[in-house]
């Protein structure tokens, strides 16, 4: 299959960009000032960050579109104000994660940011949930951009006046070079910023004209090391089809009013582990000294037994010191647990740590 | 000092006498990104020709460390495991990772001399 380009591919290219593959497109991974200097410009300034590859999934359609999304996914939609957004998932019965999303209420109905792996999988699962009632649009024809950081909101306000006054987790349509732009003020780096939803053809102008104002391009890489210091989950990493929210140690994103009477997907298996506890738990992990555990990294307790496994590990430029997350047995996701870590053969000393690593406090209402 | 010599591995090495000094080539910082992370091999150990003698990490990724000689270590630089980023300020000079007494010189006539090392770098880089 050939690869995917967004429509800003040019400008990476032009700003030196070291590309990979992921998720079937050519992605910048980093620029030339490499991943702890975007890391870092990201924390002090304003960082931008080409999400194109996500999917914008419009559903449009009436209150019994808002019934049918209940009936799937784990939020008190009817009483969601629109442009509000909502962290969810998309499960399977048994609560297993197919992806994690971000739903927001629009005036025709709903957009859903989906993962760019499993977006096809998604609109497959929801045209079949939803079936041909409601309008569906899994849109290609718009990119997604992110800008985040404390600089972010001065910049964007210069070229979008009013998004200074959106609330975190709150969206809103807003009008450039004519053309409606959804904006919304969220991300993915534990920094304030705004995601935005603008037509291809507008992208790349729409990019240069932030880098003129301050803000720098950033690459997958420090993408990656940010949201782990934010201790945000990847799929296909903190998350996947074998892994529950409650194990995922995201009960706060399930909605409370649904709990008592369920009637959405998983509902059951989510009730039931609400109740009893998950037998292993994500956490946050922090080695002692300067070892790196990646991936895979197997976790043991002092007496040499397996009690879980390292899901995304690396160095945390703004930690200063290594970072992951993991899965382990309950009785050791308390905080301050002594645990091992086996790398290249040898076991290392890490202790079970609160998440986030790194917190700044976001923006939460303005007005 | 001997003229440096290079491995495909992407170390360097001279030889004073018959101790080498190894490090990384500015070429293999540059592929790997930021260098957080540096482990070398233990003092008085013996490493074997093109067997791993240390790793190095950035945030992306963990690689291994070839020795392009056989043996002994009689040193190790400690200040790039205090300050894993000295290897991409400086790699090819203070960033030296280790020095082997080594026990026969003609290993090191297969190594790449300078113009090899670049040609070859520039071929498998791209």
């Amino acid at each position: 299959m050939e690869i995917k380009k967004t429509s800003l591919n040019k400008l990476h290219q032009s700003n030196n960009a070291k590309f990979v593959e992921f998720a079937g497109y050519e992605m910048p991974i980093q620029y030339s000032k490499g991943i702890i200097e975007e890391h870092k410009f990201t924390r002090s300034n304003s960082g931008i960050f080409d999400v194109s590859h996500m999917g914008q999934l419009f559903i449009y359609g009436d209150e019994s579109l808002t019934e049918e999304l209940e009936k799937i996914f784990p939020l008190d939609l009817k009483n969601l104000k629109q442009n509000c957004s909502k962290y969810s998932f998309l499960m399977n019965e048994d609560a297993g994660i197919y992806d994690d999303l971000i739903i927001t209420k629009i005036e025709e109905g709903y957009l859903i940011i989906l993962n760019a792996a499993c977006k096809d999988q998604d609109f497959e699962i929801l045209s079949n949930l939803l079936g041909p009632k409601f309008k569906m649009n899994l849109d290609n024809n718009r990119s997604l951009i992110a800008i985040q950081g404390p600089k972010s909101v001065e910049i964007l306000n210069s070229i979008l006046n009013g998004v200074d006054q959106l609330n975190f987790m709150t969206g809103n349509w807003f009008d450039s070079d004519n053309q409606k732009l959804f904006v919304t003020r969220s991300g993915y780096t534990g920094e304030d910023g705004f995601e935005i939803s603008i037509s291809n053809d507008k992208a790349e102008k729409f990019v240069e004209n932030l880098i003129e104002k301050g803000a720098q391009l950033i690459g997958l890489g420090a993408r990656d090391t940010l949201r782990m210091e934010a201790g945000l989950c990847l799929y296909g990493h903190e998350l996947d089809i074998n892994k529950t929210p409650v194990e995922a140690n995201l009960r706060w994103a399930i909605s409370k009013s649904r709990l008592s009477n369920g009637g959405f997907i998983g509902s059951k298996k989510i009730m039931n582990q609400m109740q009893d506890g998950a037998s292993q738990i994500r956490v946050g992990i922090k080695p002692e000294g300067r070892l790196i555990a990646r991936e895979k990294t197997k976790i043991f307790d002092d007496t040499d037994k397996q009690i879980g496994e390292i899901t995304s590990g690396t160095f945390g430029p703004s930690v200063n010191g290594p970072i992951a997350m993991g899965y382990v047995d309950k009785e050791f996701s308390k905080v301050d647990t002594k645990i091992l870590l086996e790398v290249r053969g040898k076991k290392h000393p890490a202790n079970v740590c609160a998440l986030p690593f790194y917190k700044k406090n976001y923006v939460k209402g303005v007005n | 000092m001997s003229e440096v010599k290079f491995s495909k591995e992407h170390e360097w090495i001279t030889l004073e006498g018959d101790v080498a000094t190894i490090g990384i080539t500015k070429h293999a910082t540059e592929m790997l990104g930021d260098i957080v992370f540096a482990e070398l091999p233990e003092k008085g150990s013996n490493v074997e020709k093109d067997g791993t003698a240390g790793v190095v990490e950035s945030t992306k990724a963990a690689s291994d460390v070839f020795t392009p000689v056989s043996g002994e270590v009689v040193d190790t630089n400690q200040s790039i495991v205090d300050d894993p980023a000295k290897i991409n300020e400086d790699p090819e000079g203070g960033a030296w990772f280790f020095k082997l007494k080594i026990k026969d010189t003609s290993e090191l006539d297969t190594l790449m001399n300078k113009e090899e090392y670049d040609k070859f770098a520039k071929e498998t880089s791209s």
